[in-house]
């Protein structure tokens, strides 16, 4: 197996924890790390889950004012039924990515926010703060679809393809009369 | 991944301080050419600039150079009195401070804290509990240090109280985060010590000085409106934070000089 589609959804999401310290837009940051999420379960294996899970929690907490560690369970809750679950969902029809980025991206904010109550004291839960959970919500639904056509395009560009054999064989030829 | 959950979030304040430099410091080529981009940025917007725009320019900084010269001046002489009257009343002397910039290079990519990421670190002198502002007013205080980088917590966040008066009327209050606080729109909700029906929108709120973190008479903003909270015990005061949080790219960080 190509090892290229792995490195770059790797490479994507360390990208996008930094992008999350840059970019602040409605005064929330650009946090699309559950689409991410919801691609690596719904395409790839329980072990590049893991470490997509690991490498984003750990960037974001540790760039971020988070106890280190406080993220990986709400980020691999989703992730893992997900993808335990995927033989039951509709991953290549691009409603239902929508709705997995919208549940996973309102899912992950609100698990770290419940788990960050038992260790510190984060903003306590008001309007504002579920506005701009829904809003990262709705950033995640629409980068989910995104991300399955960038990221599939590109396992198409990079993985071998399998040799078109054709039906007939020579070797197989049943010769008809006498020879 | 629970077990690892768990061994993360029970280690040693040491350990994980060490942890959180090391998977942060991953991300420094990024912050690196991030700020290479900016100064580039910054570069190409004098390009367009012509000779007589900058020649005007030069003349308006030198004007205000020449104002804040004789400022500076009668500053350092009120200063000295301040120390010598101090000294004939057998007074403690104040603590010096000094200023260094610092550029912002990151922000909290969550969303319930408030957070700066500066590119001043322990190598730079930066300790934690620094004040860090601009020339508008109080941005927060040094919250983690690192060796080339540290956090500041915000104004407004849980994490950063701000012991504070109003200069018109000299009633004292503390600046704390609530859940009902508009975060984001630039203000924050003073609650004073005692009822104070003297405060009125327009005055003026600065640091009093009495939290020991930060030195008095900072700006912090500008009162809203008032209203009476729990029966008249208390005011709670809406202030207008006088720096502009989300739109901070470099900042002063105070340390106090040696004497």
């Amino acid at each position: 197996m190509n090892r290229v589609p792995i490195t770059l959804l790797f490479l994507a999401t360390w990208l996008a924890v930094f992008g999350q310290t840059q970019f602040p837009t409605l005064g929330i940051p650009l946090d699309i790390r559950p689409a991410l999420i919801v691609y690596a379960a719904l395409t790839h294996g329980m072990p590049t889950l893991l470490g997509i899970v690991v490498v984003s929690s750990l960037g974001t907490d540790a760039l971020s004012a988070n106890p280190i560690g406080i993220s990986l369970i709400p980020s691999f809750l989703p992730g893992v039924v997900l993808n335990l679950q995927r033989h039951l969902l509709l991953r290549e029809q691009r409603f239902a990515q929508v709705w997995l980025g919208l549940s996973t991206g309102i899912a992950v904010p609100l698990l770290t926010w419940s788990l960050l109550q038992m260790e510190t004291q984060p903003q306590p839960m008001g309007f504002n703060l579920l506005f701009r959970i829904v809003l990262l919500g709705i950033l995640n639904a629409a980068a989910c679809p995104a991300f399955f056509v960038l990221f599939d395009g590109l396992r198409d560009a990079f993985e071998y393809k399998p040799i078109a054999e054709m039906g007939f064989r020579s070797d197989r030829e049943i010769k008809r009369g006498r020879t | 991944m629970i077990a690892l959950a768990v061994v993360l979030l029970n280690l040693p304040p040491m350990a994980a301080g060490r942890l959180r430099v090391a998977v942060s410091s991953l991300f420094l080529p990024l912050f690196g050419l991030a700020g290479s981009f900016q100064s580039l940025a910054d570069q190409a917007a004098f390009t367009p600039l012509t000779r007589s725009t900058l020649i005007a320019e030069i003349e308006r900084l030198r004007l205000t150079q020449q104002q804040l010269q004789l400022s500076d001046m009668q500053g350092r002489a009120a200063l000295e009195e301040n120390a010598r009257l101090r000294s004939l009343l057998g007074w403690q002397p104040q603590v010096r401070w000094t200023h260094k910039a610092a550029r912002v290079i990151g922000r909290e990519p969550t969303t319930w804290w408030r957070t700066l990421t500066l590119d001043f670190g322990g190598r730079h002198g930066a300790r934690v509990g620094q004040p860090v502002l601009t020339s508008d007013g109080l941005v927060g205080r040094i919250r983690e240090v690192y060796p080339l980088t540290c956090q500041v917590v915000l104004i407004g966040d849980t994490e950063c109280g701000v012991s504070t008066l109003v200069r018109e009327t000299r009633d004292q209050g503390l600046i704390q985060s609530t859940a009902s606080d508009p975060i984001g729109e630039g203000v924050v909700l003073l609650r004073t010590l005692q009822h104070s029906p003297g405060i009125l929108a327009g005055h003026t709120v600065v640091t009093s000085g009495f939290g020991g973190v930060f030195p008095p008479g900072i700006p912090v903003g500008q009162v809203v409106d008032t209203r009476s909270a729990e029966g008249g015990l208390y005011t709670e005061v809406r202030v207008r934070l006088a720096a502009r949080l989300n739109r901070l790219e470099e900042v002063w960080v105070l340390t106090q000089k040696s004497p």
